[in-house]
């Protein structure tokens, strides 16, 4: 934990390093609820002062590797180790890990105070002046210096949820875990929180591991991002990489909108591949994995808004579909096409607003052209 | 909480049902006695039962009980009922504070106290005391038990349903009776169920409550166990506990069936819709 | 529809003040009339017919008499003291025998619930007196305890519980101890397992989780539970009358027997009086109690 901090200039990629040692490997691990595998072959790093996102569908198995973690559920194969050490025998009790509850699990009975010195008396190595200090400190921290004395009833939603923040982190715990922590309040809010989040994990230098269903989230606070199925990891990238580079039409298509189009490879050159996808279309030029053999079948996926409306047929650029608008989503600063090319496939396509809403430049049933670079969108194979 | 079941969790269990349940069982086993001597097995018989369905004596209580237990548990839920109404409906009036005190007290007020008081009021009313008399006092204190399980379940229902139905041309009686009743009706079958079983089990009040005329079952049950251990005693024991615990198997199955039957109605409900 | 409203709470009302509250009136008046032989009507009587002389000569008429008398004669206060003592005490016994049955039961498989809290409702059904009777065939000298005792060797001669204060403990932790357990039950099914869970993140063991959290948490069911066996306890008579013998002093049997034995019905009355005055203390604390765990829980 001793890492002097990165500076400016250097970007922070622990992951990229292979000399740095992981504060937390997975090797291999597996957990069974009877029968049924919640994780199963789970290999995965978590480097120290990383702020981890694990994202996926409900019922993946985000929780069960968060409590693995906290020490509420052993594996049933493999080995967790913390800074190197097997944390397999340790008990929740004696893991220098700390985690903020999806439901916050506040102790109804004791003040704001007594619930963030609760486990800080338990240390036993601090004396009550030392543990008053730290308790106002962390008060101070989440912006709740006037509210020691409340019960956990007589303060908002949002302030519970950064009590119970303040009291996972006023042991100043190696690993904090959050299960969801803002997933009880409203838009606003959890976009204030986050924000705070990621500031005091970059004040503390904590490493943080988050649990969430909003995969804007995990793109907001995360350096780097999983993505689960199943028990199994599918990616783990940073967010950029996560969204423009996914590893498979799971996880293109479980952030973000995207366009996806099964096609096969039609030729291979030096310069890029040529996908045939649809009867009476186009193929499309794109850039793809070199192992990719003529004639494989593969998935070429693209974000709505790299693709360009036009209503004339734009010139040089290498690849331009013809369709008609068949609906308009309005987002406000944005609005998303629905645009029906001749063979019924719907194709999403955005476009910032910048004009008001009656200068639209498309309309309903407008015949348009869609256009996009051969670099806009990936090939997956998976 | 949903946690571990650990060994001490399992071992407090076992006591716990061991000490509530073993001495019905043993009462329940000893009453196929042939002795004389209740606590000397001597062998298998029913013997005793003929005895006690010889016993007159027992008959006749057997009978006074059934008849005040059904007359005065009625009696308690319709006077329950509408003291649960006017806890919770009736609004402000003068003098509702002494009258929700009315109705708690009697819950908590010794046996005893009561028992002693209404013997006070029957003698100077000048009533006989006798069948009619414990049937007063027994729908008295039944009545507040079930206006506490009405008023619970009327609490917890929508005013706004009455409402609906008083928008819809009810007068507020077809209301009460056409939307109201139906709803607090399981309410008021088990604030009946009480009331029929704390009158078939009560002593105290009962003995204070009647005059020679009149002789309860608890109150011959506690005349013969004074002096002791009894074989009749034991097969009646039996015969109540039974009786008992089929009622009370039965309904829950009952009410099990129904609720079972209602998620599936709803779930096909959501299926076709 | 206001005559009908008016009906309705007529009734009840009329009811309970005529079969509950005038009783007490009664009891209050006699327990203050002068001491006369067994049979009404006690002195003085209350005559309308005597206009302000008839209502003056009625309340000269009361006295304390009757409550001086009981402080003089030492069974009283020792039965009251003797039955405040038997209820703390029984209700500090049933506390410890029913917490760990709620708690087992709150951490059984949600499943097994319901079906545990019939088997603790289940007794409450049968009658209370062939419940405490059951108890005689076991503790008495030649009962099944002693039997079994006798015949395992531990002791060489049988042992003296019933008609002992002993007897009497046990009949009560065994007829009340639903009354105990189904609160503390209630509570504990409530509590979140993710608050345990907190606890142990922090730094707790299990024990110190179990002190720290779920038994604070608990309190309003244990609180209520003792209410609910402390307060019925004081004023029984089933139980030490059949398992306490002679030795066994409580105000209710006491009552009992000065209104049946020596049919000294002022002296019973005013009994009645000071055993309500001893209760209502507790009383009213249980209805606080209850009534601000109502509010913390809307
Ligand atoms: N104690 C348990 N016993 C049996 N099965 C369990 C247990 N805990 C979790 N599971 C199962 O393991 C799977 C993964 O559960 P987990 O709670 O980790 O999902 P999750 O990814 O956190 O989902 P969510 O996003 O809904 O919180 C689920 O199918 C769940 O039913
Ligand atoms: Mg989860």
């Amino acid at each position: 934990m001793t890492r002097p901090d990165p500076s400016p200039t250097t970007v922070f990629a622990p992951w990229d390093d292979p000399d740095e040692p992981p504060l937390i490997r997975f090797d291999n691990v597996t957990k069974r609820f009877g029968d049924f595998t919640a994780i199963s072959g789970l290999t995965l790093d978590i480097y120290a002062r990383e702020f981890f996102a694990l994202l996926g569908p409900s019922g993946c198995g985000k929780t069960t590797l968060m409590r693995m973690l906290a020490g509420f559920e052993t594996p049933s194969e493999g080995v967790i180790s913390l800074g190197g050490q097997d944390i397999g025998p340790v008990p929740p009790n004696k893991r220098p890990v700390n985690m903020m509850f999806q439901s916050y699990a506040l102790f109804p009975h004791l003040s704001v105070a007594d619930n963030i010195a609760f486990g800080l008396k338990r240390s036993g190595n601090m004396t009550r002046q030392q543990i008053s200090a730290r308790v106002d400190e962390m008060l101070e921290l989440v912006q709740l210096g006037k509210f020691g004395k409340r019960k956990p009833h007589q303060i908002s939603g949002g302030q519970r949820q950064r009590v119970a923040l303040a009291r996972a982190l006023a042991k100043a715990p190696k690993l904090l875990l959050l299960d969801e922590p803002l997933a009880a309040l409203d838009k606003k809010l959890r976009a204030e929180t986050q924000f705070e989040l990621m500031d005091i994990q970059e004040k503390l230098g904590t490493t943080f591991v988050i649990v969430t269903h909003d995969q804007e989230e995990a793109m907001t606070v995360a350096s780097r991002v999983a993505v689960m199925d199943h028990g199994r990891l599918v990616q783990v990238a940073t967010p950029e990489r996560i969204y423009e580079f996914p590893n498979s039409r799971y996880v293109a298509d479980f952030i973000g909108e995207v366009n996806l189009l099964d096609g096969a490879v039609l030729r291979k050159t030096k310069a890029g591949l040529t996908i045939s996808w649809a009867e009476g279309q186009p193929p499309i030029a794109a850039q793809g994995p070199e192992d990719l053999q003529k004639g494989a079948n593969c998935t070429f996926a693209i974000r709505p808004e790299k693709i360009t409306i036009s209503s004339d047929k734009p010139e040089g650029c290498a690849n331009a579909l013809s369709g008609r608008v068949l609906d308009i989503g309005y987002l406000g600063n944005i609005s998303t096409y629905h645009v029906e090319l001749a063979n019924g496939q719907v194709i999403k396509a955005q476009m910032a607003n910048n004009r008001r809403l009656s200068r639209r430049a498309f309309s309903w049933d407008d015949e348009v052209w869609l256009s996009f670079t051969d670099s806009a969108g990936v090939v997956l194979t998976a | 909480m949903s946690r571990r079941f650990s060994w001490f969790n399992a071992t407090s269990l076992t006591l716990g049902f061991v000490f509530l349940y073993l001495p019905i069982t043993i009462l329940v086993i000893y009453s196929f006695n042939s002795s004389k001597l209740v606590t000397v097995w001597a062998g298998f018989s029913t013997k005793w039962y003929g005895v006690l369905f010889r016993d007159q004596a027992y008959l006749d209580a057997a009978v006074i009980t059934l008849k005040v237990a059904l007359v005065s548990s009625t009696l308690a839920t319709i006077l329950g009922t509408m003291a649960a109404w006017v806890l919770v409906r009736a609004g402000r009036f003068r003098g509702r504070t002494l009258f929700s005190g009315m109705i708690y007290a009697p819950l908590v007020v010794p046996d005893v106290i009561t028992g002693l008081s209404l013997l006070l009021l029957f003698i100077a009313l000048g009533l006989n005391r006798g069948i009619g008399t414990i049937i007063l006092a027994h729908a008295t204190f039944s009545m507040c038990y079930v206006s506490v399980v009405v008023s619970s379940r009327l609490v917890s229902f929508d005013q706004s349903l009455e409402e609906a139905a008083l928008d819809l041309g009810c007068s507020p009686f077809d209301a009460f009776r056409s939307v109201t009743l139906p709803i607090i009706a399981p309410a008021v079958v088990s604030g009946w169920l009480l009331s029929f079983t704390l009158s078939l089990d009560d002593l105290v009040i009962s003995t204070f409550a009647s005059g020679p005329s009149a002789t309860t079952l608890p109150m011959k049950i506690y005349s013969q166990v004074r002096l002791g251990l009894n074989p009749e005693i034991n097969a009646l024991s039996t015969i109540l506990i039974s009786l008992v615990t089929i009622g009370v198997i039965a309904s829950s199955l009952i009410s099990k069936r129904a609720s079972v039957r209602r998620q599936r109605q709803e779930q096909q409900a959501l299926a076709q819709s | 529809m206001n005559l009908r409203r008016l009906a309705l709470i007529a009734v009840p009302y009329g009811w309970l003040l005529l079969l509950f509250l005038v009783p007490f009136g009664i009891v209050l008046k006699i327990s203050l009339s002068d001491q006369a032989l067994a049979i009404p009507p006690y002195t003085p009587t209350f005559d309308l017919a005597g206009g302000w002389a008839g209502i003056k000569s009625f309340f000269t008429g009361l006295d304390l008499e009757n409550f001086t008398y009981l402080t003089t004669d030492n069974l009283y206060w020792k039965a009251y003291l003797s039955s405040v003592w038997i209820a703390t005490l029984s209700t500090l016994l049933t506390l410890l025998a029913g917490y760990p049955i709620a708690y087992a039961m709150a951490r059984a498989r949600p499943e097994w619930r319901p079906t545990l809290m019939m088997l603790v409702i289940l007794p409450f059904w049968t009658s209370f007196l062939i419940r405490i009777y059951a108890w005689i065939g076991i503790l008495g000298q030649t009962g099944y305890l002693n039997q079994l005792l006798l015949w395992s060797g531990l002791i060489s001669k049988p042992l003296v519980i019933l008609n002992t204060p002993v007897a009497v403990y046990i009949g009560i932790i065994y007829a009340y101890l639903p009354f105990m357990v189904l609160p503390i039950y209630a509570t504990l099914e409530k509590l979140d397992s993710d608050l345990l869970e907190a606890a142990e993140d922090l730094g707790c063991s299990r024990f110190s989780a179990f002190w720290l959290v779920t038994f604070p948490l608990s309190r309003p069911g244990v609180i209520a539970g003792c209410f609910l066996v402390f307060i019925p306890v004081v004023g029984e008579f089933v139980i030490p009358s059949l398992l306490g013998g002679s030795r066994t002093l409580m105000i209710g049997k006491v009552l009992w027997d000065e209104f049946f034995s020596n049919r000294d019905w002022p002296t019973a009355s005013a009994v009645a009086v000071v055993l309500l005055l001893i209760l209502i203390v507790p009383i009213i604390l249980f209805q606080r109690h209850q009534q601000r765990q109502q509010e913390l829980d809307a």
